[in-house]
């Protein structure tokens, strides 16, 4: 924990001189863009909030993440006064359970799926009526998928009918569909659903000095093998080509000259309790969707009362999320679940139009064109109980425990969303003073709540899913929809990009609009998320973010 | 039917929770050479015998070779890991106290129905695996949670309900697409 300092941790800790560039949080983007900037010849500095873990220690940790004793958060070590925070709106936002500190961020924990937004995405306002567009469209960022896609390492197919345009086939061929994926395309084709490949962050075979999967299945929260990318990937090539990482050094403010258009240095505390600043010339701040938006409230200052790059006063609004919905079911017949911990089916058909119906089955929805957001199908490969937790859990033991194991695991089928939220200025990141972290800040709170359009759409999402259960006569178990819906763990939205500097925080390039030399990366700048998992498009505007920065150096 | 629990389960196992393969990210499959079993134990032969006792109550009826199973397991678990072992030996050292105020005598000296009347009497199937909780919460943790995950989480106990590669062993990307047998 980060109050409890590794022993015998003597690392030099102190700022480097000549830095061009400072690089602010340790996960995919911050090290996308300090491994470019690197490699072709900048200095650049990592300060990194949380430990670099040790790799050595991950079957110990897939061990505390498979027994119940241990929660989500601690895992990753999550938790305690650093990550204190509070919640406000309707539903509690369980943010330690959402993200790491570390070296390489949450990619230590994600689930490693990487589509690409559909062109759609970009233009949300013009399309349906509702939120705003983005000030670039797909075609501005498909080739930085591309290298996106190359530099994490996705296994994926060209059998997605409704994928945007791409160039290239995927960097590894796609994992092979699962025999449950079998049962479930029997009913989807049966209902007119369309069916497709999952791409993956996840080797299918050796790729990038990291070994093909193994099938330890407890992808989420811990790959022991490596085969599943992350961020110390980048980190390390970063290392390599020259950067320095100072880890376990939560950024505490950033500093402005006295014209206030560029920042100085970023003030840091160290585990012993010096405070130190590195200067730079220019600064990237890719701490994720929460700590991005606190640090520049807590970098107010008399030229900016309401926090630094906030002329427009939008720093931590319009925080957003994907919600999940599922409906889960049991069959008569065998589903052979939990054997891996990934996805390797699933259906784009109710993306760029959610209401439409099949004829063969799925009834139109009854809503207008702006009345349904977003609408990603997922197949999951690990329904129901694993039986390795259902017999730490059970209580019983011997044959007893057997027999109860067996019953319990074989027969799910659990069919999942991702859907996209609306964005909502009343949504938001701020500081809660009323309590402050092991520094004494004001910690973040988090007002999270659902709209109208969201709820229907995870009404929409969970008739789908009734419709393909109901096909293959399952008995439904669970289903999590609009009234316990919760988040899918990706910060979105709270420095979002745009042209008018009074409504937007970052501009295309993705500088802030206040300062010159600050650069914000990291899902945090999106203005809308469609309903992809974020990760491939963070990579993807960190790399096109890159070559800007370089511009400016 | 019996279901014989092999070297190479000890070593899936370990592959799930050892530290005689930290650090070898991606084991072999098929290969059952990596794993050293010629380390010393931190654990005394008392807590190997106490172990495997426990186990003889906890897995099923029809799994067999258990001793040397527990034994390669526990051994290869335990060798980095001190703060394990002295977790495991506390709680065997609990467990005995237990056991010699009810029975008068050692939980490995009793019989197999006595130890499961032991473990029932004291709540430990009721317990929560808590490794910095009361006594019986951390004898769940470190004997009978650790027994347990050893056998499930390895291909003959997966086999036992129903799947050869559970989760925590790392059995290849083969079984994930095979249908039932028929």
């Amino acid at each position: 924990m980060s109050d409890n300092p590794t022993p015998g941790d003597r690392a030099d800790r102190t700022p480097s001189e000549g830095e061009d560039v400072c690089v602010i949080g340790a996960g995919p983007a911050g090290a996308l863009i300090a491994h470019r900037l690197s490699a072709t010849g900048h200095d650049v500095v990592i300060l990194e909030a949380g430990p670099r873990f040790d790799p050595a220690r991950r079957i110990e940790q897939m061990e505390d993440a498979l027994r119940p004793a241990h929660s989500r958060p601690d895992i990753w070590d999550m938790g305690g006064p650093r990550d204190a925070f509070t919640s406000s709106g309707d539903r509690h936002y369980p943010l330690n359970f959402t993200r790491v500190k570390g070296v390489g961020g949450s990619t230590l924990h994600w689930q490693g799926m990487v589509m690409r937004l559909h062109e759609r995405d970009f233009a949300v306002e013009s399309r349906d009526g509702v939120a705003v567009d983005w000030p670039i469209g797909y075609e501005e960022l498909r080739p930085y998928y591309a290298e996106a896609e190359r530099a994490l390492g996705v296994a994926g197919a060209s059998d997605n009918p409704f994928e945007p345009p791409r160039e290239h086939s995927h960097p590894m061929p796609a994992f092979e569909p699962s025999h449950s994926d079998s049962i479930v395309a029997e009913a989807c084709e049966a209902l007119g659903i369309t069916t497709h490949s999952v791409p993956n962050a996840r080797n299918s075979e050796p790729y990038d000095d990291r070994s093909a999967c193994v099938g330890y299945g407890t992808c989420q929260p811990v790959c022991p093998s490596g085969a599943k990318y992350d961020a110390t990937s980048h980190v390390e090539k970063a290392e390599a080509a020259g950067a320095r990482v100072i880890d376990r050094v939560p950024v505490q403010r950033l500093e402005h000259d006295a014209t206030a258009e560029r920042v100085t240095a970023a003030v840091y505390a160290t585990p012993d309790g010096e405070t130190y600043r590195q200067e730079a010339r220019e600064f990237v701040l890719a701490a994720g969707g929460v700590e991005t938006p606190r640090l520049l409230l807590l970098s107010e200052s008399p030229q900016y009362p309401d926090g630094l790059a906030n002329s427009s006063g939008l720093v931590g609004r319009y925080f957003h999320e994907h919600l999940f919905a599922g409906t889960s079911g049991v069959i008569d017949r065998e589903t052979r679940q939990h054997h891996v911990g990934f996805n390797t089916t699933e259906s784009h058909q109710f993306y760029d139009d959610p209401a439409a119906g099949t004829d063969q089955g799925i009834p139109a929805a009854d809503a207008d064109a702006d009345g349904l957001g977003a609408i990603k199908l997922e197949f999951r490969n690990y329904a129901g109980p694993s039986p390795v937790q259902a017999a730490l859990t059970d209580g019983e033991w011997g044959d007893e425990l057997r027999e109860r194991v067996a019953d319990r695991y074989g027969n799910h089928l659990t069919v999942g969303a991702l859907i996209e939220q609306t964005p909502r200025r009343e949504n938001r990141v701020a500081l809660d003073p009323s309590t402050t972290d092991d520094h004494g800040n004001p910690v973040p709170k988090i007002h999270w709540e659902l709209d109208d359009r969201t709820r229907r759409t995870l009404r929409r999402a969970n008739a789908i899913q009734e419709a393909i259960l109901a096909e293959l006569d399952a008995e439904i178990t669970w289903q999590i929809g609009p009234e316990n819906a919760g988040p899918a763990f990706h910060h979105m939205g709270t420095t979002r990009m745009g042209t008018d500097p009074e409504a937007s925080v970052v501009d295309e390039r993705l500088r802030t609009h206040d300062l010159t030399n600050l650069w914000l990366a990291g899902s945090s700048v999106f203005p809308t998320g469609g309903a992809m998992n974020p990760t491939l498009t963070i990579a993807a505007l960190s790399l096109r973010a890159a070559d800007h920065i370089a511009e400016a150096l | 039917m019996t279901h014989e629990l092999t070297r190479r389960d000890a070593i899936a196992a370990l592959s799930a929770v050892g530290a005689s393969l930290a650090g070898c990210v991606a084991p072999s499959t098929d290969s059952d050479d990596q794993a050293d079993d010629e380390a010393d134990s931190t654990l005394s032969d008392h807590d190997h015998e106490t172990l495997t006792a426990a186990a003889e109550v906890l897995y099923p009826d029809d799994v067999t070779e258990i001793e040397p199973f527990v034994e390669r397991y526990t051994t290869g678990q335990t060798v980095d890991r001190p703060e394990h072992a002295r977790g495991i030996a506390d709680a065997v050292t609990y467990l005995d106290e237990y056991c010699r105020a009810w029975y008068d005598a050692d939980f490995a000296a009793l019989s197999a129905a006595d130890r499961d009347e032991a473990l029932r009497r004291m709540d430990a199937d009721d317990a929560d695996p808590n490794p910095d909780g009361s006594d019986v919460e951390r004898l769940r943790y470190y004997v009978i949670n650790d027994l347990l995950l050893a056998l499930y989480a390895s291909p003959t106990g997966g086999e036992l309900v129903g799947i050869e590669n559970p989760p925590g062993h790392p059995g290849g990307l083969a079984s994930y697409q095979r249908g039932p047998e028929p």
